[in-house]
C-alpha cells in the first residue's frame, strides 16, 4: 500500500498490535507466573506484574525440582530433547538433499515413481501412520533407544520436495559446465549444489529443529525409561501429579526455558539465511 | 592443439526424431568453424555431441586423432562457453577460473599463473575477487571465456555466447573472440543463429538446415555462391531476392522483363533466380532493364533499401542514397551476378565463384 491515509495507518497498526497481543500474552503470563511463589499462584488469578521469586524458581527447576516427581533432571531432559532435535534435523536434511539430488540429476528406472511415492507420503503425517510405525519399531526392538526415538522421524518428504524444486531451478548449464570442468556427480554435489542450497538448508534447519524439539506423541509412545524422557514429556508429567499441589511456578519456569532454544535458533539462523539471500544469486 | 573430425554423426531422439542427420565436417588444427542455422536446425545438438554433453547416436567424433564417442566431457580436452555463461554464482571470479584446473589436480602455483595470465588477457584482473553477480553482462562473458582459456584445451566450443548481450557489446565481444582465437590458435567451433556473427567470425561456415549440412565454405564462398535457396536466403542482409524466372537459350525472363545472359544459360525452363540486393543498379544506356515499381524505402544511412515489385514479384534493392527515387525505377544487373536454383529442391544450378576483385583477406597470425 502506498496510500497515505492516517485512518488506514491507524487501523492497520491497531490490527497489528491486537494480533501481537493475542500471540504474546500467554507467553507474558508464563514468564510472569514463573516469578511468583506457589502461594500467590494458588490464591487467585495470575498476577500481571512480576514477582520476586524468579531466581529461586529457575534455580530450583534447573537443579532438583523435576526429580521430585519421579522424573529425570530438567537438564537431562533438555539434553535428550536437544539430541533428538539435532539428530532429526541433520538426518532429515542429509537424507532429503541426497534423495532430491538423485531424483533430479540421475536417470534411473522408476525415477518418477520414486518421486511420487515420496510425494504421497507428504499427505500422511506422523499421527496417521503411528500405529504401524510403532509396531515396526517395537518388533525391531528399538523401544527405549535413541534409534527408536529418531529413525522413524528422520525422513522428510517435505524437505525432499523443497530441495527438488530448488534443484530444478538451477540451470542445466551449471551441471554441464561442471562436467566440462571435470567434476563428477559427487563433486558437483559438494562444490556446487551444497553451497547454492545454503539458504534452503538454513531455512529448513529452523523449521526442522523446531519440529524435532516439540515432538511429544512419538517420544511418549516409544519411551518408558525415564532416562530417555524429553522435555515436552517431562513438562506434561509435571502437570499430572497424583497427589499434592502442581508446582505451577516451576512448570512455567520450565516452559519458559523450553522456549529458549527454538527462539535462539530462529534468531541465529535468520541472520544466516538473510545474509545468504542477499549474497547469492541463482 | 588438435583438429576435430566429425564423421557421419547423427542424433536420434527417443521417438525417432532425427535432430542431426549424418553430418561430416573436417576441422583443421586452429580453424574457426561457425555452425549457423535457424533454431531447431541441430547446430547446438551437434556442438553438444562434440562436447560430450549429448550421446552420439551414430557416427564418430575424434579430437586430435582420438575417438571421443564414449569419453566424459572432461576427458575430451575441450572447453565450452555457454549462452547464459553458467558461472558458479557462489564462487569468486578467481575460483570460477580455477575450478577446472583444481579438479584436474594442477599445482597451486600453476593455477595462479594461468589464472593471472587469462585475467590479464581478458582485462578482468581487477575483478578476480568479485562474485559473478557483481559483474556486468560483458564482464561475465569474459569470465566465461577465461574459464575456457585457463584450461588450454585442444578446442573451444562456443554455444551462442553473445546472444545475451546488447547489440553494441556483442559487436565488441565478437571482435575480441576473434582476436583471442587468432592469438591462441585454438581450434574452435562456434554456434550461432546470427548470420552476421557467423560471417564475421568464421574461417569456414557450416550452414545447417533440418539436421543436414546445406553448405560448407568460407564466408565469401557461401555469400557469393550459395549452394541452395536456403543458404541464399539465410546468409546476407538483406536476404537475397529469390524470384521465379524462365531460361530459354541465353535469355532469362523475369515477369515482363527479359535479360540477355551473354552466354549459354546453365539450364532451360523455369528456375528460381537469386539476386543480391546490392547487385542491382539503375540501368545505364544499352542495358537490359528490369521495370521496378517502388513500394517503400528503408533508410540505413550509408545505403537505402528500396522495396518494390518487378511484375508481381517482391524485390529489395540496396541503392546509394545519392540516387533519386521516383515511383518507378529502371534497374539492371550484371548477368554474371545472377544465381540460378532448381525450382524443385532449391539446389544451385551452375557453379558460382567469388567475383574477381573480391579477394579473401589475408590474416597474419598475431
Amino acid at each position: 500500500m502506498v496510500e497515505n491515509r492516517p485512518f488506514l495507518t491507524f487501523l492497520t497498526h491497531a490490527f497489528l498490535i491486537l494480533g501481537f497481543a493475542v500471540v504474546a500474552l500467554p507467553v507474558y503470563v508464563a514468564i510472569i507466573a514463573s516469578t511468583h511463589d506457589i502461594a500467590t499462584l494458588m490464591s487467585g488469578p495470575v498476577p500481571l506484574w512480576p514477582g520476586s521469586h524468579l531466581i529461586e524458581n529457575y534455580s530450583m527447576i534447573l537443579t532438583s525440582a523435576s526429580a521430585a516427581n519421579g522424573l529425570p533432571n530438567y537438564s537431562h531432559m533438555a539434553l535428550n530433547s536437544l539430541i533428538m532435535a539435532v539428530v532429526i534435523t541433520i538426518g532429515k536434511i542429509s537424507i532429503s538433499i541426497l534423495s532430491a539430488f538423485a531424483i533430479v540429476y540421475f536417470r534411473f528406472p522408476f525415477r518418477q515413481l520414486a518421486f511420487w511415492i515420496i510425494f504421497v507420503t507428504l499427505m500422511l503425517p506422523v499421527e496417521v501412520r503411528i500405529m504401524p510405525t510403532y509396531k515396526i519399531v517395537a518388533d525391531l526392538g528399538m523401544l527405549n533407544s535413541w534409534a527408536g526415538l529418531t529413525i522413524p522421524l528422520i525422513a522428510s518428504a517435505t524437505a525432499t520436495f523443497l530441495f527438488r524444486q530448488f534443484f530444478m531451478t538451477i540451470p542445466d548449464e551449471m551441471l554441464e559446465a561442471a562436467r566440462v570442468d571435470g567434476a563428477g556427480p559427487m563433486k558437483f554435489f559438494r562444490d556446487i549444489l551444497l553451497p547454492l542450497s545454503r539458504t534452503n538448508i538454513g531455512a529448513l534447519c529452523v523449521i526442522l529443529f523446531i519440529y524435532g524439539w516439540v515432538q511429544y506423541l512419538w517420544p511418549l509412545l516409544v519411551t518408558t525409561d525415564p532416562g530417555y524422557y524429553t522435555l515436552m514429556m517431562g513438562m506434561k508429567r509435571m502437570v499430572t501429579v497424583q497427589d499434592g499441589v502442581i508446582q505451577w511456578q516451576l512448570v512455567m519456569a520450565g516452559s519458559v526455558l523450553a522456549m529458549l532454544p527454538p527462539i535462539l535458533i530462529v534468531i541465529f539462523m535468520q541472520r544466516l539465511f538473510i545474509r545468504g539471500l542477499t549474497e547469492t544469486e541463482k | 592443439m588438435a583438429g576435430i573430425k566429425i564423421a557421419g554423426v547423427s542424433k536420434v531422439y527417443a521417438g525417432g526424431v532425427k535432430a542431426v542427420n549424418s553430418v561430416s565436417i573436417d576441422i583443421a588444427d586452429g580453424e574457426f568453424i561457425v555452425l549457423v542455422g535457424p533454431s531447431g536446425c541441430g547446430k547446438s545438438t551437434l556442438l553438444r555431441m562434440v562436447a560430450g554433453l549429448e550421446a552420439i547416436s551414430d557416427g564418430e567424433v575424434s579430437i586430435g586423432g582420438r575417438v571421443v564417442n564414449r569419453m566424459e566431457p572432461a576427458e575430451r580436452d575441450i572447453a565450452m562457453v555457454f549462452q547464459n555463461y553458467a558461472l558458479y554464482p557462489h564462487m569468486t571470479v578467481y575460483q570460477n577460473l580455477a575450478y577446472g584446473l583444481k579438479n584436474r589436480g594442477t599445482p597451486k602455483a600453476e593455477i595462479d599463473a594461468r589464472v593471472a595470465e587469462a585475467a590479464r588477457m581478458l582485462e578482468i584482473t581487477q575483478y578476480l575477487e568479485r562474485k559473478p553477480r557483481a559483474l556486468s553482462g560483458g564482464q561475465r562473458q569474459r569470465v566465461a571465456m577465461g574459464r575456457a582459456i585457463v584450461r588450454k584445451p585442444a578446442a573451444f566450443l562456443f554455444d551462442e555466447p553473445l546472444s545475451n548481450l546488447d547489440a553494441k557489446l556483442r559487436v565488441s565481444m565478437r571482435g575480441e573472440i576473434k582476436r583471442l582465437q587468432r592469438r591462441l590458435g585454438t581450434t574452435s567451433i562456434y554456434v550461432t543463429h546470427d548470420q552476421l556473427e557467423a560471417m564475421t567470425l568464421a574461417d569456414r561456415l557450416v550452414v545447417l538446415n533440418g539436421g543436414r549440412i546445406e553448405q560448407i565454405g568460407s564466408p565469401l564462398e557461401v555469400y557469393h555462391a550459395p549452394a541452395s535457396t536456403f543458404v541464399a536466403s539465410f546468409i546476407g542482409s538483406p536476404a537475397m531476392n529469390l524470384v521465379s524466372g524462365e531460361l530459354h537459350g541465353n535469355r532469362l525472363a523475369i515477369g515482363p522483363a527479359v535479360i540477355e545472359l551473354g552466354a549459354e544459360a546453365p539450364a532451360s525452363g523455369p528456375v528460381t533466380v537469386g539476386i543480391r540486393a546490392e547487385d542491382l543498379h539503375p540501368a545505364r544506356e544499352g542495358e537490359a532493364v528490369l521495370p521496378f515499381a517502388v513500394d517503400y524505402v528503408e533508410e540505413l544511412g550509408a545505403q537505402r533499401l528500396v522495396h518494390g515489385q518487378v511484375g508481381d514479384q517482391m524485390l529489395t534493392v540496396a541503392l546509394s542514397p545519392e540516387i533519386a527515387i521516383g515511383e518507378q525505377l529502371s534497374l539492371a544487373i550484371d548477368p554474371a551476378r545472377l544465381h540460378f536454383f532448381a525450382v524443385d529442391g532449391g539446389k544451385r544450378i551452375g557453379k558460382g565463384s567469388v567475383p574477381a576483385g573480391v579477394a579473401a583477406p589475408v590474416v597474419q597470425p598475431v
